[in-house]
C-alpha cells in the first residue's frame, strides 16, 4: 500500500496535464467528425425532400419553414418489387464472403508467423505482392474461368472472387498481428502438449480477436458496398442473384432520371453495415494479451 | 523423476554464435541444479535445449535413459517456467493450469483435484477465476509455477522465475520453490544470473560463461574452491578482491610491499619463474585488521577511502599499492576515511591464480 502512495501524490499535476491533452484531442476529434458528417447529414435531409426542391435548393434550406418533407423517395425505393430479394442476396453474398477469407487468412497468418517451413518468407512476400494487382485486371480472365466451370452468375463465384481479392490484405494484417503475439505462449503450449491445430484454435485465434473484428468490418463493408464484382460475375448471367448495390444503381436511368431516389436507397443500404459495426465494436479490446508476459 | 544428461552438447546460432559450447553435465535424479552466469552466457539456450524448443547442433541430450535429441517438447515429460510468465492471457487462472492436463485427456475430476492442490500450495485459491491481466506480478509468477506443478513432470525447467519480483516477494517465492522441491522431489534445472539465488537454492551450481561451463559443484565447493578467476569473482557478495603480484623467489611483491607467505601459497610462489605475475584473491569477509599476532596471515598496509555503514558490519573501500580493496569488517572497529590501516588475510583463505590461464593454482 505504501509503495503506491508516491504515485497518488503525483496524480494531481499529472491529471491536469492529462486533461489538457484530452481537451485538445477531443476538440480536434469533434471538428473532424462534424466536417465528415455534414455531407452525410445533407444527403439524409435531401432523401426526405421532393425531387424538385432537392435539385433547386441546398439541403440546409429544408431546415427552415416552410417545411416540406416527404417519404416518397423511401416509398419508391422500398416499393421496387425486387428490393427484398436484393437485400437478402446482399446478405447471402456478404456473410460468406467475409467469413471465408478471414478464416483462410487466419490459418495462413498463423503458419506464416509460427510454423517453420521452407520458402516461408518468399511465399509471404508473394502473397503481399498480390496486393498491387488491380482487381479490374482480373475481371475478364476470372469470368471466363468461372464460365468454363459453369459457376458464373452463382453466389459461389462471388464468394470465391471476394475471398481471393480480400486474402492478401487479410493475411498481411493478421500475420503482423499474430507475429507480435508473445512467442513463449506458443512454446509453453507446445510443452503443455498442444499441436499446431490446437495452438491455432485455442490460443492464436482467441488472442487475435481484435484484429479479426477489424478485418471483418473492412471486408464486410467492402463486399456489401461492392458493385463491380457483383455486376461482372452475376448480373450478366443471373439477374435473380443481384445484390442491393446493383439494384440501387439500376434506379437511375441512363438519361439520369431517378437520382432523387439515391439518397434514400443509400440510407436503406447503410442500415446493416451500421449494425455490423456496432455489433463488432465490443471486440475491439485493447491489450488483449495483457498479463501474459512481463513487459 | 529422472536424470538430465548433457553429453558434449553444442548449440550454434546463425552468425557464428555458439550459445552452448561443449556442455557436459549430469543432473542427478531429484537434484536441484542451478545454472548461473552473466547475461548472454547461454543459460536460457541450454534450458531450451532440454525443453526441446531448440534443436541441439551437436552432442547428445538424455532425460532418464532416453536420448531426446529428436523428441518433441510435449513428449519429453518436462514442464517449463518461462523467463516471461507466458500465461495464456484469455484463460482464467484455473484454465491456465488445467490446459496441459486437458490436452493430455485427463478426467475432469483428476484435473480439478490437481489444480486445486497446486492452487493451495501456491496460495492461489482465491484467484482461480481471474484472468492473468487482473493479477499482480507475484501472483502471475505463481500461476506460471502452478501450471508446471500440476503436470507432475519428470523434470522442472525454470528460467529466472523470480527476476520480476520485488525483493521481499523474491525471498518468499524462493522459499516456496525450495519447499515444492522438497515436497515433490522432482529434478529441477533452475536458471538465474543472481549468485545469491544460486547459492541459497541449489544442491549444486553450474557456472557458465560465454557458453562454456566453468565449474560445477555444491555452493560450498564453489565458494571455498573456485576453479578459476571467473568463478572466484562471480560467487560471493561482495565480490572477491583480486591483486596482481610479482614473484621474487619464494616471495610475492605487491608493488613495493613484500608479502609474507607460508604454506601452500608460498610453495606455489616458489615454483614459478622469478618475475612472473600472479593474481592473488581474497574475499572481503576474510580480511581483518592486523594486530601483530596473526602469524599465519598475509599482511599489507592500506589507506581507507570510503566507509559504508551496514549496521552490524562496515564495508571498507581502501587502497593498497594502487589496488582497490574491499573489506567487510565488524562495525565496532571505528575505521574512518583517511586512516592508515594494516589488513591481514589468513593464509588458508588466500587464492592464487595464473593470470594467463586464469586457472586457480591455490584454492
Ligand atoms: N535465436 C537466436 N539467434 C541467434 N542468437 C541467439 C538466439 N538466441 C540466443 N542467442 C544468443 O545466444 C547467446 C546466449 O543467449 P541466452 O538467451 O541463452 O543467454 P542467457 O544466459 O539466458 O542470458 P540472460 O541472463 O540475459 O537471459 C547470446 O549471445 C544470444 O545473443
Ligand atoms: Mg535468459
Amino acid at each position: 500500500m505504501t509503495a503506491t502512495s508516491p504515485g497518488l501524490d503525483q496524480a494531481g499535476p499529472e491529471q491536469g496535464w492529462f486533461a489538457r491533452q484530452h481537451i485538445g484531442l477531443h476538440t480536434a476529434l469533434i471538428v473532424l467528425m462534424v466536417i465528415w458528417a455534414i455531407p452525410t447529414f445533407g444527403l439524409f435531409v435531401n432523401s426526405f425532400r421532393p425531387a424538385t426542391e432537392a435539385f433547386g435548393t441546398g439541403w440546409w434550406s429544408a431546415l427552415f419553414p416552410p417545411y416540406n418533407f416527404t417519404f416518397e423517395n423511401y416509398a419508391h425505393v422500398l416499393g421496387q418489387s425486387n428490393i427484398g430479394t436484393n437485400f437478402l442476396n446482399s446478405l447471402f453474398i456478404s456473410i460468406p464472403a467475409t467469413v471465408i477469407p478471414i478464416f483462410v487468412a487466419a490459418f495462413a497468418a498463423y503458419a506464416f508467423s509460427w510454423m517453420e517451413f521452407p520458402g516461408r518468407n518468399i511465399l509471404f512476400v508473394v502473397v503481399v505482392g498480390l496486393l498491387v494487382v488491380p482487381l479490374q485486371a482480373t475481371l475478364i480472365p476470372v469470368l471466363s474461368l468461372f464460365a468454363s466451370w459453369g459457376i458464373a452468375g452463382t453466389f459461389l463465384a462471388v464468394w470465391l472472387a471476394h475471398t481471393a481479392y480480400g486474402l492478401p490484405f487479410a493475411i498481411y494484417l493478421l500475420r503482423n498481428f499474430m507475429g507480435s503475439l508473445p512467442r513463449e505462449v506458443f512454446e509453453s503450449a507446445a510443452i503443455d502438449g498442444a499441436s499446431s491445430v490446437t495452438s491455432f484454435f485455442r490460443l492464436a485465434l482467441p488472442m487475435s480477436v481484435p484484429a479479426i473484428a477489424a478485418l471483418a468490418i473492412f471486408q464486410f463493408l467492402f463486399v456489401w458496398n461492392d458493385l463491380l464484382v457483383a455486376l461482372i460475375y452475376i448480373s450478366i448471367v443471373n439477374p435473380d442473384n443481384l445484390p442491393l448495390t446493383v439494384s440501387i444503381a439500376g434506379l437511375v436511368t441512363s438519361q439520369g432520371a431517378g437520382t432523387e431516389f439515391l439518397g434514400a436507397a443509400a440510407f436503406i443500404s447503410m442500415a446493416l453495415p451500421l449494425i455490423v459495426f456496432f455489433g463488432l465494436q465490443r471486440f475491439f479490446v485493447r491489450g488483449i494479451v495483457g498479463g501474459s508476459v512481463k513487459g | 523423476m529422472a536424470t538430465v544428461t548433457f553429453d558434449h552438447v553444442y548449440k550454434r546460432f546463425p552468425g557464428d554464435v555458439v550459445a552452448v559450447n561443449d556442455l557436459n553435465l549430469q543432473v542427478a535424479d531429484g537434484e536441484f541444479l542451478v545454472l548461473v552466469g552473466p547475461s548472454g552466457c547461454g543459460k536460457t539456450t541450454a534450458l531450451r535445449c532440454v525443453a526441446g524448443l531448440e534443436t541441439i547442433s551437436d552432442g547428445e541430450l538424455s532425460i532418464g535413459d532416453q536420448v531426446v535429441n529428436d523428441v518433441a517438447p510435449k513428449d519429453r515429460d518436462i514442464a517449463m517456467v518461462f523467463q516471461s510468465y507466458a500465461l495464456y492471457p484469455h484463460m482464467s487462472v484455473y484454465d491456465n493450469m488445467a490446459f496441459g492436463l486437458k490436452l493430455r485427456k485427463m478426467s475432469k475430476t483428476d484435473i480439478d483435484a490437481r489444480v486445486r492442490e497446486a492452487a493451495g500450495i501456491l496460495g492461489l485459491d482465491r484467484y482461480l477465476d481471474r484472468k492473468p491481466k487482473a493479477l499482480s506480478g507475484g501472483q502471475r509468477q505463481r500461476v506460471a509455477l502452478g501450471r508446471a506443478i500440476v503436470r507432475e513432470p519428470k523434470v522442472f525447467l525454470m528460467d529466472e522465475p523470480l527476476s520480476n519480483l520485488d525483493a521481499k516477494l523474491r525471498v518468499q517465492t524462493r522459499a516456496e520453490i525450495a519447499r515444492i522441491h522438497r515436497r515433490l522431489g522432482t529434478t529441477i534445472v533452475y536458471v538465474t544470473h543472481d549468485q545469491v539465488e544460486a547459492m541459497t537454492m541449489g544442491d549444486r551450481i553450474a557456472v557458465m560463461k560465454d557458453g562454456l561451463l566453468q565449474q560445477i559443484g555444491t555452493p560450498e565447493e564453489l565458494y571455498t574452491h573456485p576453479a578459476n578467476l571467473f568463478v572466484a569473482g562471480f560467487i560471493g557478495s561482495p565480490a572477491m578482491n583480486f591483486v596482481t603480484v610479482t614473484t621474487a623467489g619464494g616471495e610475492l611483491m605487491m608493488g613495493e610491499t613484500k608479502l609474507s607467505l607460508g604454506g601452500e601459497p608460498a610453495r606455489v610462489a616458489a615454483a614459478q619463474t622469478p618475475g612472473k605475475n600472479l593474481t592473488i584473491g581474497f574475499r572481503p569477509e576474510h580480511l581483518v585488521l592486523a594486530n601483530g599476532s596473526d602469524g599465519q596471515a598475509m599482511r599489507f598496509p592500506a589507506v581507507v577511502d570510503v566507509v559504508e555503514y551496514l549496521g552490524n558490519e562496515e564495508l571498507i573501500h581502501a587502497r593498497a599499492e594502487g589496488n582497490d580493496i574491499v573489506a567487510l569488517l565488524p562495525s565496532d572497529r571505528k575505521v574512518k576515511a583517511g586512516d592508515n590501516v594494516e589488513l591481514a588475510v589468513p593464509l588458508d583463505r588466500l587464492f592464487v591464480f595464473d593470470p594467463e590461464t586464469e586457472k586457480a593454482l591455490v584454492s
